[in-house]
C-alpha cells in the first residue's frame, strides 16, 4: 500500500495557509541555483510555475511536446477566471468563493487546498494584470466582470471569449523573459516518456525529441508535471488533439497514485456530434446560458419540426422548471445529465436527435440583436462556421462533451505525490474541485498552483534533499527507463499489426462513452472493464506503426498515447464501479433519489438527482499501480474530514 | 463527395519534396479540411503508405499550429479563420486542392506539410514581456486602463503566433506578428516603463532571424486568422523610430549600497 499523508496544516481553516508559510522552510537564496527543477508542460500552471521558480532563483528546465510552450490547451479556455475580489460589491468574499468551491464539487475536495485556492485568487488577477492581460473594463477603467458557471456573485474576469489565451500569454511571456534571462532552459518538441525513480524519489525524466526521435536522460532535485487532463481517453472531447495522459500514466506506473480517476466533467454546451469522421467537440462557451434559454420541444412529435413553428405553450424550458432559482445557470454537472434525460426521453433535436435547443429570441428581443452580438459575437460566428446556420434567426443546437477532468494524480497538500520530488499541477492533479469543476475555476487552479503554491511549497521537499546530491544519468534507474521507453517504441515500429493507433482510439471512445460517460451502471462498468481489458490484449500486438522511429512521425507520438489511454480507461472504469454513490460528474444510475424518498417528498430534491453516501464514500481514491497492466490496481483511501463545511445534500431548485 | 489533393511530401529539412496527387475518400461536406486530412491518412496507413506528415492540435481556431497553404491561400479560402475552422462545403465535389506548408526561409520544413516556426519564440524571448516578478503586482484595478485601449490592445494580443502573415508575405516579414505583441503591450499602461526597449530588442531579433521587411502590400492582414489590422504595423514602426532617436539605454555603474 501507498503511503497518503495529506500533510494539511494544523490551525483554524483560514490561517492554515499563511501559519505553512511561517512553518515551512526556507531555502538560503544562495543555494537555490544549486537545485534544479524539471518541469514538464507550459500550460497555465506548468508556464506559471517555470517563470516564478527560474525568478526565485532555481535552475528551471522546462519540457513541452508542441513546437512553442504558447500551444498549450490551456489557451482554448474561453469563458473567465474567478477571483474574490468584490469588486461588483456585491457579496463576494473568500469564504464565498471557498464555500461555492466545495459545494460545487460536491463535498469531495480537500477543504484546505479550496480555502487556499480561494484566498490566492485575488492575488492572480493582480498578478496578470500587471503582466498586461487585457481584460475587459468598465469605462472608468477599471475591471469588468459577469456571473459565471452557477454563481449568483459576478466574479468572473475575463478577456472577450478568449481569457484563457491571454492568460496563457501572459504566463508565456512570463516564461519568455526567464528563458531570455537564461533563467529557464526550454525544451520544445520534447515529450516525456518515462518518469526516474531513484531510491523512492522522483529524479529525472526520458525524453523523446519528436523532430529529430533522439531520446534523452534528464535529471533534476525535483520533477514537477503540469500535464494536463485527460479527456481524451473519450476520443472526441473538447480538448486538443494532442492532449495525453502519458506524463501522468507513467508517473502513476512509477508508483504515483492515481486519485479519483472517474471524475470527469462533461461540459453542457456543445456543438453536437454530426459524423463518424469527427476529431473534436467545440465547446461554446457557458456564458452563452446568461442570456440563452434552453428548451427541448414537449412532445416527441415536435422533434422534427423547425423550432420556430412549436409554440411557447409547446416547449419544455427544462432547467427552468427543475432548478427555479438558478435555471439556465445550474452547475454543468446538474445541466448534462438533463440535457442526456430528455434526449433519452426522445425529445432531442437535430439530425441524431443527440441535441437541445439554445434559443437567443427572447433576449434579442428584450436586449436587442446587436447587444446580443456584443456579448457573444464571437461565439455565433463559431457556430455558423462549424454547422452552417444563422444562430441570431434559429436556435443553436448543443449537446454535452468531455471537457475536463477532476481526478488526477494524488497530491498532497504541497501538490507533491505520495512519490517524493514529485509536483504535480493543474488539472493533472486531483486535488480543487472535488467531483465536479464550477466554470471559470479551471483557469484559477492552473495559476494559484503555479504562480503561489509550488514556488513555496516546493521547499518544504528541496529542503530536504541536499544541494548537488541529484544523482547522474548514467545511473541505472535511467538506463532502466530509457530501455522501456526505447523497447515500446521498437516493438510498434516493428509490429506486425494491422490497425493503427488512431482506429484503436475510436473504439476506446466509444466504449468509455457507452460504459463510463454520463450515467454508469455496475452492469455497464464491468463490461466496460471486460472489453477495454480486451482492448488493451489486441493493441499490444495488432497495433500498427508507419514510418521511422529517428524522426518526425506523428503515428509513432499517438502509438504511446492511445496505449496510456486504453490503460487509464480501465482504471476509470474500475474506480466508478467501486464507486457506489452518485457525486457531481459521477453518476450511478442505482444512486439517485426516487419518488419514495423523503427528501424529494420534502421538496428538497427533485427524483433523479444524485444521491451522494458521504457515509461510506467521503474519501478520495487513489489507485496504486500493481504492477502491471492486467493485475487489479491497490485501493488507497484517504478520508474527507470537513472542518468548516457541513456536506449536505447539493441543492440548486 | 470527393476531391484531389495535390500535397507536399517533404521527409525532412535536407531532402527535396515534391507534389504527390491522392484522390480522397467519399467525404461529407460537415468535415473539417483536417478532419477531410485524417481521413485520407487512415486509408493511406490502411495501404501500408506512410500518412501526410501537417501539424494540429486545438482544432478551434486558437492554439495556432495548424498552417496549410490550401490553393496558395494560408489558412485556406476564407477570411478570419484557420485552416482547422475551414470546412469541405467549401470545396465542390471534383475540385482539385494543393495543399503545401508555410514557407519561409526562417520555418524551415521539418516533414511535409509542417514546419518549424521556433524563431517567433525567439523574438518573444528577446523582449515579448513586461518585467514584473511574480508577487510584485499591486491591486488589480490601482492600473486603470481606459476600455478603447484596452480593447484595441485586446484586438492585437488576440494574435495565435500561427505565422501565416508570413507565410502570405512575399518578403516572408514577421512584421505583423512582432507588432501584435509590441501594440498589445504599448498600449497598456503597465507595459510603458518598457515600450522602446522592448521593440527595439524584438525588431532586432525578427532582423536577425531572418525575415524579411514590410512592403505593405497587406497580404498578411488578408490571410491572418484573426484579422489582426496592418495599422498596428505603422505603431510599431512609430515605435521603433522613437526608440531609434532616444538611443541605447545608458549603463548605469552598480555597486552595493553600504
Amino acid at each position: 500500500m501507498a503511503t497518503l499523508n495529506s500533510n494539511i496544516p494544523p490551525g483554524p481553516l483560514a490561517s492554515k495557509w499563511e501559519n505553512h508559510k511561517f512553518s515551512s522552510k526556507l531555502i538560503n537564496p544562495a543555494n537555490k541555483r544549486k537545485y534544479k527543477v524539471i518541469v514538464v508542460g507550459a500550460g497555465l500552471a506548468g508556464a506559471s510555475a517555470s517563470a516564478t521558480l527560474a525568478e526565485l532563483g532555481y535552475e528551471v528546465h522546462n519540457f513541452v511536446f508542441h513546437d512553442s510552450p504558447r500551444r498549450a490547451h490551456s489557451v482554448a479556455a474561453q469563458g473567465g477566471i474567478n477571483a474574490a475580489k468584490n469588486y461588483q460589491n456585491d457579496g463576494d468574499s473568500v469564504h464565498r468563493l471557498f464555500y461555492d468551491t466545495i459545494k460545487g464539487g460536491d463535498y469531495r475536495a480537500r477543504e484546505s487546498n479550496v480555502h487556499r485556492l480561494a484566498e490566492v485568487s485575488v492575488n492572480i488577477i493582480d498578478q496578470c494584470a500587471a503582466q498586461g492581460v487585457p481584460f475587459a473594463r468598465e469605462y472608468g477603467g477599471l475591471l469588468d466582470n459577469r456571473s459565471f458557471g452557477g454563481a449568483q456573485v459576478s466574479r468572473t474576469f475575463y478577456a472577450r471569449g478568449q481569457t484563457g489565451q491571454q492568460l496563457l500569454l501572459g504566463a508565456y511571456s512570463a516564461l519568455n523573459k526567464m528563458i531570455g534571462a537564461g533563467a529557464v532552459k526550454s525544451y520544445t518538441h520534447s515529450e516525456m516518456l518515462d518518469l526516474v525513480v531513484v531510491g523512492g524519489h522522483a529524479k529525472g525524466i526520458i525524453v523523446r525529441n519528436l523532430q529529430t526521435g533522439e531520446i534523452t536522460r534528464h535529471s533534476a532535485d525535483a520533477v514537477v508535471l503540469a500535464t494536463g487532463g485527460y479527456g481524451n481517453v473519450y476520443n472526441l472531447s473538447t480538448y486538443a488533439r494532442g492532449s495525453n495522459v502519458t506524463a501522468s500514466w507513467r508517473a502513476y506506473k512509477r508508483g504515483a497514485t492515481f486519485g479519483n480517476p472517474c471524475y470527469t466533467q462533461i461540459h453542457p454546451t456543445c456543438i453536437p456530434v454530426s459524423g463518424d469522421y469527427q476529431s473534436k467537440l467545440t465547446l461554446m462557451s457557458e456564458s452563452l446560458r446568461n442570456d440563452g434559454r434552453i428548451w427541448v420541444p414537449k412532445k416527441k412529435e415536435d422533434c422534427g419540426k423547425n423550432p420556430a413553428d412549436i409554440g411557447e405553450g409547446d416547449r419544455d424550458y427544462y432547467l427552468e422548471r427543475m432548478y427555479s432559482a438558478f435555471g439556465n445557470l445550474a452547475p454543468r454537472d446538474i445541466a448534462s445529465r438533463a440535457a442526456k434525460y430528455v434526449c433519452d426521453e426522445g425529445r432531442g433535436v437535430g439530425p441524431t436527435g443527440l441535441g437541445v435547443y439554445l434559443d437567443f429570441s427572447e433576449s434579442i428581443r428584450r436586449l436587442g440583436e446587436d447587444k446580443v452580438r456584443e456579448r457573444y459575437g464571437n461565439l455565433f460566428a463559431m457556430y455558423h462556421e462549424i454547422t452552417n446556420e444563422d444562430a441570431y434567426k434559429t436556435p443553436m443546437r448543443i449537446y454535452p462533451a468531455v471537457h475536463y477532468t477532476m481526478g488526477g494524480l494524488w497530491v498532497d497538500y504541497n501538490l507533491m505525490s505520495n512519490l517524493p520530488g514529485l509536483f504535480v499541477l493543474g488539472e493533472a492533479n486531483f486535488s480543487d474541485h472535488g467531483a465536479n469543476r464550477l466554470g471559470a475555476s479551471a483557469l484559477m487552479q492552473g495559476l494559484s498552483d503555479g504562480y503561489f503554491v509550488l514556488p513555496s511549497t516546493i521547499a518544504t521537499y528541496l529542503a530536504t534533499v541536499k544541494a548537488g546530491s541529484r544523482p547522474a544519468t548514467d545511473k541505472g534507474e535511467f538506463k532502466e527507463a530509457e530501455d522501456n521507453v526505447r523497447g515500446f517504441i521498437q516493438r510498434v515500429t516493428t509490429s506486425s499489426g494491422k490497425r493503427t493507433p488512431d482506429s484503436f482510439h475510436k473504439q476506446l471512445g466509444k466504449l468509455m462513452w457507452e460504459y463510463c460517460g454520463m450515467a454508469r451502471t455496475a452492469a455497464g462498468l464491468q463490461k466496460g472493464i471486460q472489453l477495454i481489458g480486451d482492448l488493451r490484449e489486441e493493441y499490444r500486438t495488432n497495433v500498427k506503426v508507419l514510418g521511422e522511429a529517428g524522426g518526425w512521425n506523428q503515428g509513432l507520438e499517438k502509438a504511446a498515447r492511445v496505449a496510456d489511454f486504453i490503460e487509464l480507461g480501465e482504471l476509470m472504469c474500475r474506480d466508478a464501479l467501486m464507486r457506489e454513490e452518485s457525486c457531481g460528474g459521477h453518476f450511478r444510475e442505482e444512486y439517485q433519489y426516487t419518488a419514495a424518498d423523503p427528501e424529494v417528498q420534502q421538496g428538497i430534491v427533485n427524483a433523479g438527482d444524485v444521491k451522494r453516501r458521504d457515509d461510506q464514500f467521503a474519501f478520495v481514491a487513489a489507485w496504486e499501480y500493481a504492477g502491471a497492466p492486467d493485475k487489479a490496481p491497490i485501493l488507497n483511501k484517504e478520508p474527507l474530514v470537513y472542518e468548516e463545511v457541513k456536506m449536505s445534500t447539493r441543492s440548486y431548485k | 463527395m470527393k476531391v484531389t489533393l495535390k500535397v507536399w511530401r517533404q521527409k525532412n529539412a535536407t531532402s527535396a519534396g515534391e507534389l504527390k496527387t491522392y484522390t480522397s475518400p467519399e467525404l461529407n461536406e460537415n468535415m473539417s479540411f483536417l478532419e477531410m486530412l485524417d481521413v485520407v491518412n487512415e486509408e493511406l496507413a490502411n495501404k501500408g503508405e506512410e500518412p501526410i506528415a501537417f501539424d494540429h492540435d486545438c482544432r478551434e481556431g486558437i492554439c495556432g499550429t495548424c498552417s496549410l497553404v490550401i490553393d496558395g491561400k494560408p489558412h485556406g479560402p476564407h477570411h478570419g479563420v484557420a485552416t482547422c475552422q475551414t470546412y469541405m462545403r467549401s470545396f465542390k465535389d471534383g475540385d482539385e486542392i494543393i495543399v503545401e506548408p508555410w514557407r519561409a526561409k526562417p520555418f524551415p520544413i521539418i516533414k511535409d506539410l509542417v514546419c518549424d516556426r521556433k524563431a517567433f519564440d525567439r523574438i518573444q524571448h528577446a523582449g515579448g514581456f513586461i518585467s514584473v516578478r511574480t508577487g510584485a503586482a499591486p491591486d488589480a484595478n490601482s492600473i486603470p486602463v481606459p476600455k478603447e485601449d484596452a480593447d484595441l490592445a485586446m484586438d492585437a494580443a488576440q494574435c495565435i503566433g500561427c505565422g501565416a502573415c508570413v507565410a502570405a508575405c512575399k518578403n516572408a516579414s514577421a512584421m505583423l506578428f512582432v507588432a501584435a505583441k509590441v501594440s498589445h503591450l504599448g498600449l497598456m499602461p503597465q507595459g510603458q516603463p518598457e515600450r522602446y526597449r522592448r521593440v527595439r530588442a524584438m525588431v532586432n531579433q525578427m532582423d536577425e532571424e531572418g525575415f524579411g521587411n514590410c512592403t505593405v502590400t497587406g497580404s498578411c492582414e488578408a490571410a491572418c486568422p484573426k484579422s489582426i489590422s496592418i495599422d498596428f504595423i505603422a505603431r510599431m514602426n512609430r515605435d521603433y523610430g522613437v526608440a531609434l532617436l532616444k538611443g541605447e539605454p545608458k549603463k548605469v555603474a552598480g555597486g552595493g549600497a553600504g
